[in-house]
């Protein structure tokens, strides 16, 4: 990669070669508006927001596709670019519905953002055709509204390039185009795995998730960082919470282990958090914790689950599997982890099975 | 067939081909038949099947040979007759039942049919034997329709079998190919295609030696050679015509070109629509093959080139080059923004290079007579010719080749003979769907590139429509736009939306319900549209709505303020009235009328009710006297009185 | 891929035939971005592209059925739905109108029970309405199948269509 020299409004900049001009800019802190765009994303260059007027181009072209080289001298601002920018925005509201008061994405809506950014209201074509598409997907996951989607392409991208299921494509053209799935039928009878992804990447509430319809929006939750607990990849999750209950899972993009993207589980699967059959103490049998002998029957009292605390449950738990080692030997233990562990759990408990209990007869679930 | 492994086998061949022509057309005379598209529509097919018949009665044995668009569309069907001896002699708008009798006479008889021939072609393969020239009828250069024109592209068209390899090869074909690869280096085709100043006859006029350049020297195999014969402008066949016409000049430049770049491949992404053309394609495709010229170790050199056919589905937008090479890939046709252009990252991400199958077409004829040759015609920044599908309210409607740099008025008035039917002239599009038009200040406008945009309309591909008084400007930029807008891709904003709306306001002033501020709310989508779009679809479809707003903006008021639609197109804008001095009373009028809102007598002038009248101009048509005129409608008219 | 529904449409089992599409299939095996030829030539078969069979060349090809719809759409050649063998497209604008196209219209509607725009149960007949023609001294009009009929009538031009094979 050469090093290269460029100028962005005017502030000199060195950097290497093998960058768009939107990455260039970006990594020196100066702003582009972007709506197709995404980091994680091969660039499309279809919305137009991040023209730019480059020295001894013809016309502007996209920051978003447009290669560093040496020598550019770009205008990101100039008047002519942000008129250009404030009509795109006029074209998408003319097709787009004005109800932000009660859409999901509010505050998080990068259309609204840069409504608002470039002053532009709803009316000037207020006479042109509008499109209204039914919104009844009936999947349980992601509501689809093709009334709010500006053909950013994202979810096509997101679908194609990181799950690869290519279950979401634009159909038909020009005016008309819009997005679609399997044959031009609903999300469930596509081959969609809800990994979601094209929901977290939807720059508008087009691809939203259902569990959080009407729950709370951006401003009205708390966000917190966690890893899914579902298996051992360690996906970084950001929980959307209100009120103690999480209504959304966002992508965190600096994810070491998934970059942001997850499977249908880590998206939507988080109901079980508020269940109220979920299990959030030990429980051991009563005749356990009586300290009785195993009942014959199975209906009585003594076999009923009760609660108690950790320290009581484990220390039943190293009794019982001491007692059994030391009377049918070690290999009449079998252990089996889990997926959904840790490394550092999965590691314990191998050393337990090896040096506590003396068995090789150790095993996880992700073999099943 | 022989496989050709030299230069050599080559020019043997051609001579052989010529001795053998020769020596057949001592005994039998040729009968050339214009069986293009345009003259199969206008019934050369029924001309062909009695010729045939007709000769077999007389037991003749003539060579029927069917040739391709010679470019007079206004004078199809074409058949041509030349004996031994004699020059080519074209019979035109001939009708199968003219046929006994021009066979008779010029064949049977040896004598011209003076009343039906048309011109003749003394050059036509001068290697045939020396002709003497008949007398009284002109030469093809002495016709005002050709003595204009110089013919590169279209060279063969209408003179040559397209199906014969050995014809194209009589006539000097697939020489420069032959001097390409064996006598010239990659860098020498480049610097005489450079040299030649050749710009893409596509419409963006780039200099095809710089394309191929680029191609050259970027890195990565293979690489591929494109054509875009996607010929989708409505009112455009120039492609068509070279495709059905002289199939093997394509091949031929393809080659030169893959040869030059360092191509093994080549695609022609011909249109589906053009049925004809695709079978000619094909065969010549074989034929080339089997004499060696296509295939492995072309001419016995080291050089491979294959060539393959991929239909289009029907999208306009594929005529892009981005857009073409996603069709070809199998995708949607979407453009892509570019850098990186498609001589570094095109076809499956590897340099490709797209010409539009003109700018191939005149690749054999620079290689064989020099750069120089092709500079010498034309302009300065736009040498050689140009070949325009001329239509519209002109008399010779056709195809034709010009230098650059003629006028648009020597093309209307001196090529294509001017208006019909005493009517005016108001308007000249040229660049399709897609270009702009210009008025009658304009006409002495030279063609160029450079010329006609800066006038306000584009060259594009080769379009030229005229239209006359009759015709409605704002209308007939609401027809160009709602052909760009339905083909639009959909993939960028500017275009997606901002031809819906553009199209929204020019319907409701073509209904009558525009105000003024909407002819700013146009020029403000145009010029947005214009800079944001990104491609060239997107970019130029308010190209017809902005020319015809500068150039006619009074027309535009006109639907506004007056609520008036002078040229009479738009319905709801305007009325009929007969002109009782015109009138005669002949009676052609009320029997056209579907609404039987015209009455009087005969030889009395005719009245219009207009409470009857649906304005559907029927009586319009049919009135020979002019006494039919467009007036604004009672009630605007009776509103503005009473307003004032 | 889900599994073919043949609920989802009821002439599925009597009027397609998927072994057609094995010939095609074949020829173009292997073939890079062949997409578009597949489709063309399924078209030519079929007369239109049911849904069936894209699912079927998306099981056989590895082609998303996704991507072959969004192909299938662009394109101004493909259909999606099934069209009859005679396309009645009658003509409605002003001229035609007044001088009695709507009356030609029903009859046909009644003849051979379609809606403007539908096509019969049988395939026969496709029925659309279009709005001048530009050549309103013929009015009403019609074009059947490219041919041009003139001053048609509601009763002639019902027997004329009955004609039809």
């Amino acid at each position: 990669m050469a090093s290269i020299k460029l100028t962005i409004n005017g502030k000199s900049i060195e950097t290497h070669s093998g960058q768009t001009v939107l990455e260039v800019a970006q990594t020196a802190g100066i702003y582009i508006p972007t709506l197709c765009y995404h980091h994680a994303l091969p660039p499309e260059g279809a919305c137009r927001m991040c023209l730019v007027e480059i020295e001894r181009q013809r016309s502007l072209q996209p920051a978003c596709t447009f290669p560093a080289t040496d020598g550019l001298v770009i205008h990101t601002h100039s008047p002519e670019v942000e008129a250009t920018r404030k009509f795109i925005l006029e074209m998408l509201i003319s097709d787009h519905p004005l109800d932000c008061m009660t859409c999901d994405a509010a505050g998080d809506c990068r259309l609204q953002d840069l409504a608002y950014e470039y002053g532009v209201k709803g009316g000037r074509y207020q006479d042109g055709f509008k499109h209204s598409y039914e919104v009844n997907d009936p999947n349980p996951f992601i509501q689809v509204d093709r009334n709010k989607c500006i053909l950013c392409h994202l979810c096509v991208r997101a679908c194609d390039h990181v799950n690869g299921v290519e279950a979401i494509s634009v159909f038909y053209r020009g005016f008309n185009a819009h997005i679609g799935f399997g044959a031009d039928g609903s999300l469930q009878d596509s081959p969609c795995e809800f990994c979601g992804s094209c929901v977290a990447v939807c720059p508008t509430a087009a691809l939203s998730p259902k569990l959080a319809s009407g729950k709370g929006r951006s401003w009205q939750v708390e966000k917190v960082d966690t890893v899914c607990s579902y298996c051992g990849v360690g996906c970084k999750l950001t929980l959307n919470v209100r009120d103690d209950h999480i209504i959304k899972v966002e992508s965190t993009w600096d994810g070491p282990a998934n970059h942001g993207w997850t499977c249908v589980k880590g998206r939507f699967g988080f109901d079980y958090v508020h269940h109220p059959d979920r299990l959030k103490k030990p429980q051991v049998r009563k005749y356990l914790l009586d300290g009785k002998k195993k009942p014959k029957s199975r209906n009585g009292k003594l076999w009923q689950w009760v609660e108690t605390d950790w320290e009581t449950a484990i220390n039943i738990t190293a009794e019982k599997l001491r007692t059994t080692r030391d009377k049918f030997g070690p290999d009449s233990i079998g252990v089996l982890t889990s997926a959904k562990c840790t490394n550092e759990e999965n590691y314990l408990m191998n050393k337990l099975a090896r040096q506590a209990l003396g068995t090789n007869n150790i095993d996880h679930c992700a073999r099943l | 067939m022989p496989r050709l492994n030299s230069p050599k086998d080559l020019a043997d061949t051609r001579l052989h081909i010529r001795q053998i022509c020769r020596e057949q057309h001592t005994v039998s005379p040729f009968i050339y038949v214009g069986m293009g598209t345009c003259g199969i529509a206008a019934g050369a097919g029924e001309v062909e099947q009695t010729i045939q018949k007709e000769l077999s009665a007389h037991q003749i044995d003539a060579e029927v040979i069917p040739v391709g668009c010679a470019g007079m569309c206004a004078r199809e069907p074409l058949v041509d007759i030349q004996l031994a001896g004699k020059p080519r002699i074209t019979y035109a708008n001939v009708k199968p039942s003219e046929i006994p009798e021009i066979i008779t006479e010029h064949i049977i008889n040896g004598n011209i049919l003076t009343k039906k021939a048309y011109a003749q072609l003394p050059e036509h393969r001068h290697w045939l034997e020396k002709k003497s020239a008949a007398e009284n009828l002109p030469s093809y250069h002495e016709l005002p329709f050709y003595s204009k024109q110089i013919r590169i592209a279209l060279k063969n068209c209408g003179m040559i079998n397209p199906e014969s390899i050995d014809d194209y090869i009589s006539q000097d074909g697939y020489r420069a190919l032959s001097k390409a690869v064996t006598g010239m280096s990659q860098e020498e085709i480049i610097t005489e295609i450079k040299d030649s100043g050749l710009r893409g006859r596509g419409g963006a006029g780039f200099l095809t030696g710089v394309k191929w350049e680029f191609c050259y020297l970027a890195k990565g195999q293979p690489k591929f050679v494109i054509c875009n014969a996607d010929e989708g402008d409505p009112g455009a066949f120039m492609d068509r015509s070279v495709l059905e016409g002289d199939p093997h000049s394509l091949l031929e430049g393809m080659t030169i070109a893959g040869y030059a770049i360092g191509a093994q491949e080549g695609y022609i992404y011909c249109r589906a629509e053009y049925p004809l053309a695709i079978e000619r394609l094909k065969k010549a495709i074989s034929q080339a093959e089997q004499y060696g010229l296509l295939g492995s170790n072309i001419l016995g050199t080291n050089f491979h080139f294959n060539l393959h056919i991929k239909e289009g589905a029907g999208a306009f937008v594929c005529g892009e080059e981005t857009a073409l090479m996603a069709s070809i890939e199998g995708r949607r046709g979407e453009p892509r923004p570019r850098p990186p252009f498609p001589a570094v990252s095109g076809l499956w991400e590897k340099p490709s290079n797209v010409n539009n199958v003109k700018s191939y077409a005149m690749t054999p004829q620079i290689i064989l007579n020099g750069s120089n040759w092709f500079k010498g015609m034309g302009t300065e920044r736009s040498t050689g010719t140009a070949v325009f599908a001329l239509t519209g309210n002109i008399k010779n409607t056709g195809l034709i080749e010009v230098p650059m740099g003629i006028t648009l008025r020597e093309i209307i008035y001196e090529i294509g003979g001017g208006i019909p039917k005493k009517k005016k002239f108001k308007a000249v599009q040229t660049g399709g769907p897609l270009g702009g038009c210009l008025p009658e200040t304009a006409l002495d406008t030279p063609v160029d590139f450079d010329s006609l945009t800066a006038a306000g309309a584009t060259m594009g591909s080769g379009g030229m429509i005229v239209v006359d008084q009759d015709t409605c400007m704002v209308e007939f930029a609401r027809y160009f736009l709602t052909f760009a807008s339905a083909e639009s891709c959909g993939k960028c904003v500017p275009c997606r939306l901002g031809g819906q709306r553009l199209l929204e306001i020019l319907t409701r002033i073509t209904q009558g319900g525009g105000t003024l501020d909407d002819l700013e709310e146009i020029q403000y989508i145009s010029e947005n549209m214009r800079a944001a779009s990104l491609c060239a679809l997107g970019q130029l479809t308010p190209g017809p709505v902005m020319a015809s707003l500068r150039f006619f903006r009074e027309e535009y008021e006109a639907h506004i303020v007056d609520k008036y639609c002078p040229a009479g197109v738009c319905k709801g804008l305007y009325s009929y009235e007969i002109l009782e001095i015109q009138c005669r009373g002949c009676g052609l009028c009320i029997k056209s009328c579907p609404s039987g809102a015209i009455t009087g007598s005969k030889k009395e002038p005719h009245v219009i009710d207009q409470r009857k009248c649906i304005q559907c101009g029927a009586c319009y048509d049919v009135c020979n006297l002019e006494a039919i005129t467009v007036i604004p409608k009672l009630e605007t008219i009776e509103e503005i009185r009473t307003n004032n | 891929m889900r599994k073919n529904n043949p609920r989802d449409n009821p002439f599925a089992e009597e009027t397609i035939d998927l072994k057609h599409l094995e010939k095609i299939l074949d020829e173009f095996k292997g073939q890079k971005g062949a997409i578009i030829p597949v489709l063309q030539r399924a078209q030519y078969v079929y007369g239109y592209l049911p849904k069936e069979v894209l699912q079927a060349i998306s099981r056989k090809t590895r082609v998303p059925l996704t991507r072959l719809y969004g192909v299938a759409t662009f394109y101004a050649q493909f259909r999606l739905a099934r069209r009859g063998r005679h396309i009645i497209r009658v003509c409605d604008g002003t001229a035609c109108h007044v001088r009695g196209a709507p009356q030609s219209i029903e009859a046909i509607g009644k003849a051979f029970q379609i809606e403007p725009g539908g096509t019969t149960p049988d395939y026969k007949y496709t029925l659309e309405i279009v709005y001048c023609i530009g050549s309103c001294g013929l009015a009403p009009m019609a074009v059947v199948n490219e041919k041009v009929h003139a001053n048609i009538e509601p009763d002639k031009i019902v027997d004329e269509l009955k004609k039809l094979d």
